[in-house]
């Protein structure tokens, strides 16, 4: 499209401020990976199906390939880039590479903010508990039990110590 | 205690591990160049058609569109195997599926360069389209390549199998179907390719096989391998999808070189089921000849591989139907048949297990109904048909290290297998499986005498270790695999280890991430490598010291004596020895599989080093009203061999446990009208977070005399056992046999209403093989 038709975004991502031009069609997805650089958030589909691009909304899981720049300003968008404090990695991301739960690691960022949202909400989930809320991010390595594990190890931990 | 191993067989952090948690690992489509375009590439809309003309005029015209692309500009025909070139990275005359490339543009955003594809114009003539094994050998088929369908027919035999047959107490003769199955990696192909102003080609693409990219490559743009760089970029999921060679990466290094600029190609999800390569659909019919007691005495095996438009890995598909039957069972007499067709459907190649769960499927179905006609329990069977520990089978394939009996102790006595099955209450059932698998192909895919895996080391005066090998991770942990093994032998930690893999400008060759074959072939390069270097710091240490070289252990960043540890010197002071006497340390190791393929045509595809070795067992909860399997508990055990790192080991298990599930109960990829009924990830039903068992994994250690540490396979032949062993379930839950994958409610509900208690196929169609090869057998054979 023309480039005179784009339009000013502004975002609030991992707690900075960021702002650019894009077409207004761009799904979140497209301006976190195409404009501002943040290819942590990987695409299955771009329809909704498989929340491989899940990212945090004020906290709740968000599948960015369905969500709207525009709708969203002033609104806390998380993503896997926004995790650790620091070079301090947070306890799931470390859970995560201990038990070996991030096999080729593609599902990984959606996976891990989604059981954030989760031990946020639920710090001490049962399996159940765990298995619900993470049912909707697509895995295909993993059989999805060491991601289980990890959660529960991380969930076992506590949060982040800083 | 100094031979301990520090780092081998410990479940550590893998070195890529943080870089994936973290998000920073770069996949193919994350990556961009300055001045890049996109590239979009359109594909047909029938699933059999001529190319009457393409007007690619309007497309040119809209600006944003740098360049368009047809048939013509790529006219050389490519596929990975050698004696199947049947490919044209954009069709020419034909199209043969749904989703075969036609075009290509590069523009300067994807919504130009889909704008651009809606305005290529394509005249097709549409030709009878032919979807199943059945229209496929008919008389009157339209031929989709050359005069018939018939892309490779085998006939072999080794020994008399009717005559055993007819000498056996006790034969029984099952027809069974699998369905064809995608990978369904959650990463979508992609390539980015940048052609320099120096006129170099760099290709960047999310490949298992990058060593046959860079062939295909040199080969279909006439340039000179040299002038190619190809780097894999880590797989965000392969399971077999990513090791063929794909139209999107040669038409993507095209418009590089016609625009001069850096361009895209990434699948959307829809094309990724077109670009498939995925698991055969297979009809299977199996005969086997037994004494009274249940010894298997003769085996004959048909199959017919339903194998899409284009050949890919189809011939090695259709051998691996038939090769490893006698891996799993001592089969004294065996006659094997196998056709693969061609059909207008998207080509199907390797997926997990390649060629194996199919015929697995129809083994141990059928062995489960022969155990009960025998009044011998399933376990007994395969007790007392046992493969042998060193050994050769009757087709020539050589056993090394054999772990089956272990593994099916350890599945029936952790289930309760043999108690539980006969007090499940209805609708509740067990089932049970075994299965091998080989850890790499014996053979290259092209004919050479090099070796398949090479490894570089080259030791930095700091106690760094740059460590280069051709291997691509694709999630199955190669990178840590080949780090811990050069860690364990120079004894150093492993993040001492820096790996550059998959660049074909950097990395010595290694053939690929398929087969099986890395943590085996490039584990054995890299061990080879590092105890080569590790020579060479002792002999200079040594003379430091001094000592006797054989006194020199290395361990915990040091080398030092033996059984006086106090006397030695740091790791790095060993390397700075080495340098100051002769320069850069430096060493390489290869492996280059022994020889043993068997006197035979066809004896290729089959030989491996060393075969792993799995048991299952799997509960199995069947809702009588809707015909719902679920499955609540497995218990796989696995023949490692030795697992370098149980925690990856273990996933590798338990994923292959998981997609087995998947198959079994409800991927399939059909069609209706030429068209894929479900190219969405929402519609293509796999199993989520919700569907995942409780898994009992036992990993069984055998210590292959010729593995790495005594390493074999990990990452296939636990999902074989696993899809039979449903079966048996829900045969042991409902009484019916579903005798075709998947097992879905339907045929679940059917079987239930139908006197037969049974849904599957009643028959193979009639076709002619080639007349026999009758090869001769191995001694340890004959007179048996």
């Amino acid at each position: 499209m023309p480039i005179a038709d784009r339009v000013a975004v502004r975002l609030r991502v991992n707690g900075e401020e960021m702002a650019v031009m894009v077409a207004p069609y761009k799904t979140l997805l497209e301006v976190l990976r195409e404009d501002l650089g943040l290819t942590g958030t990987k695409h299955g589909c771009e329809l909704g199906e498989c929340s491989t691009c899940g990212v945090l909304v004020d906290g709740r899981p968000y599948l960015s390939c369905l969500a709207m720049p525009l709708d969203l300003e002033g609104r806390e968008i998380t993503t896997v880039e926004g995790m650790a404090h620091g070079s301090d990695p947070d306890p799931l991301q470390v859970a995560f590479a201990e038990l070996g739960a991030a096999q080729c690691g593609y599902c990984t960022p959606a996976m891990l903010l989604t059981a954030r949202a989760l031990l946020d909400r639920d710090p001490h989930p049962t399996r159940d508990a765990i298995k619900e809320a993470l049912s909707g991010v697509l895995c295909r390595c993993t059989g999805y039990l060491k991601i289980f594990e990890a959660v529960e190890l991380a969930a076992s931990r506590g949060r982040r110590h800083g | 205690m100094a031979d301990e191993l520090a780092i081998v067989g410990k479940s550590l952090t893998k070195p890529d591990a943080f870089a994936k948690v973290s998000g920073q690992t770069r996949f193919a489509d994350d990556l961009a160049l300055p001045r890049m375009l996109f590239g979009r590439i359109l594909r047909s809309p029938h699933p059999h058609a001529r190319i009457v003309g393409v007007d690619t005029s309007r497309a040119r015209a809209l600006p944003g569109v740098l360049a368009v692309l047809t048939g013509d500009d790529l006219p050389i025909k490519f596929g990975i195997l050698p004696v199947s070139q049947d490919e044209e990275a954009l069709a020419r005359e034909k199209v043969r599926y749904v989703g075969d490339p036609v075009a290509a543009v590069a523009a300067t955003d994807e919504w130009i360069a889909d704008e651009a594809l809606d305005l290529i114009e394509v005249e097709f003539t549409q030709l009878p389209p032919i979807m199943s094994i059945e229209q496929a050998i008919a008389a009157d088929a339209e031929p989709i390549h050359g005069a018939s369908n018939v892309h490779k027919a085998v006939a072999l035999e080794f020994g008399d199998t009717d005559e055993a047959m007819r000498a056996a107490q006790h034969v029984r003769e099952d027809v069974v179907f699998f369905e064809g199955n995608t990978h369904l990696p959650m990463e979508q192909h992609a390539a980015l390719a940048q052609y320099g102003a120096d006129g170099k080609l760099t290709l960047w693409t999310s490949s298992q096989t990058p060593h046959y990219v860079h062939r295909a490559l040199g080969k279909v743009l006439e340039l000179p391998m040299s002038r190619i760089r190809v780097i894999a970029t880590p797989n965000g999921g392969g399971f077999g999808g990513k090791s063929d060679i794909f139209s999107h990466e040669l038409v993507a290094a095209r418009l590089a070189i016609v625009t001069g600029r850096p361009v895209k190609i990434t699948l959307t999800r829809e094309e990724v089921f077109y670009a498939h390569r995925g698991r055969h659909p297979v009809l299977m019919r199996v005969k086997t000849g037994l004494t009274r007691d249940g010894r298997i005495t003769a085996m004959q095996f048909r199959s017919f591989l339903d194998g899409g438009g284009y050949g890919s890995y189809g011939v090695a598909s259709t051998y691996y139907t038939g090769a490893l039957q006698a891996t799993t069972y001592a089969i004294p007499r065996y006659r094997f048949e196998a056709l693969r067709v061609f059909t207008n459907k998207p080509p199907c190649g390797p997926k997990r297990g390649h060629g194996t769960p199919q015929p697995r499927f129809a083994l141990e179905t059928h062995f489960d109904k022969v155990a009960e006609e025998l009044g011998l329990d399933p376990v007994e069977l395969r007790l007392r048909n046992l493969p042998r520990p060193d050994s050769r089978t009757v087709n020539w394939l050589r056993i090394t290290s054999c772990g089956l009996e272990a593994c099916i102790n350890k599945v029936v006595e952790g289930s309760g297998f043999l108690e539980r099955r006969r007090s499940m209450p209805r609708g509740r059932g067990l089932g049970f499986a075994v299965s091998s698998y080989l850890s790499g192909a014996g053979t290259a895919i092209y004919w050479n005498d090099m070796p398949h895996s090479e490894v570089q080391l080259k030791l930095d005066r700091n106690g760094g270790v740059a460590l280069l090998c051709g291997a691509i991770d694709i999630g199955q942990g190669s990178d840590h695999i080949l780090a811990a093994i050069v860690a364990e032998v120079l004894g150093v930690a492993l993040e001492d280890i820096q790996l550059t893999t998959a660049d074909t400008d950097l990395t010595p060759i290694d053939l690929g991430s398929y087969s099986s074959r890395v943590t085996f072939m490039a584990g054995n390069a890299a061990k080879a490598a590092a105890e080569k270097v590790r020579a060479q710091l002792f002999e200079a240490v040594a003379r430091a010291l001094p000592c006797d070289v054989d006194d020199l252990v290395a361990r915990d960043r040091r080398i030092v004596r033996r059984n006086r540890p106090e006397e030695g010197v740091s790791f790095t002071q060993a390397v700075q020895l080495v340098e100051a006497g002769g320069g850069v340390v430096t060493a390489t190791g290869s492996y280059t599989p022994p020889k043993l393929a068997g006197p035979y045509k066809g004896s290729g595809v089959g030989p491996s080093p060393a075969y792993s070795f799995s048991a299952a067992v799997v509960e199995v909860d069947c809702d009588v009203s809707t015909g719902e399997v679920r499955v609540p508990e497995v218990w796989i055990a696995h023949d490692i061999g030795r697992a370098i790192n149980p925690v990856l080991v273990e996933g590798q298990v338990e994923g292959s446990v998981y997609m087995a599930l998947g198959e079994a109960l409800m991927e399939e990829q059909t069609f209706r009208l030429g068209l894929h009924k479900f190219p969405s990830l929402l519609e293509y039903k796999s199993p989520t977070a919700l569907e995942a068992p409780v898994m009992h994994t036992y990993l069984v250690e055998t210590i292959d005399r010729e593995g790495p540490f005594g390493a074999k396979e990990a990452g296939q032949g636990p999902l074989l056992p696993v899809i039979p062993a449903v079966a048996n379930a829900v045969y042991n839950a409902l009484g019916v046999r579903i005798d075709e994958i998947p097992i879905t409610p339907d045929k679940v509900l059917k079987a239930m209403a139908d006197r037969s208690k049974r849904v599957g196929p009643a028959s193979t169609p009639a076709f002619e093989f080639p007349p026999l090869i009758k090869a001769e057998i191995p001694e340890e054979w004959k007179g048996k």
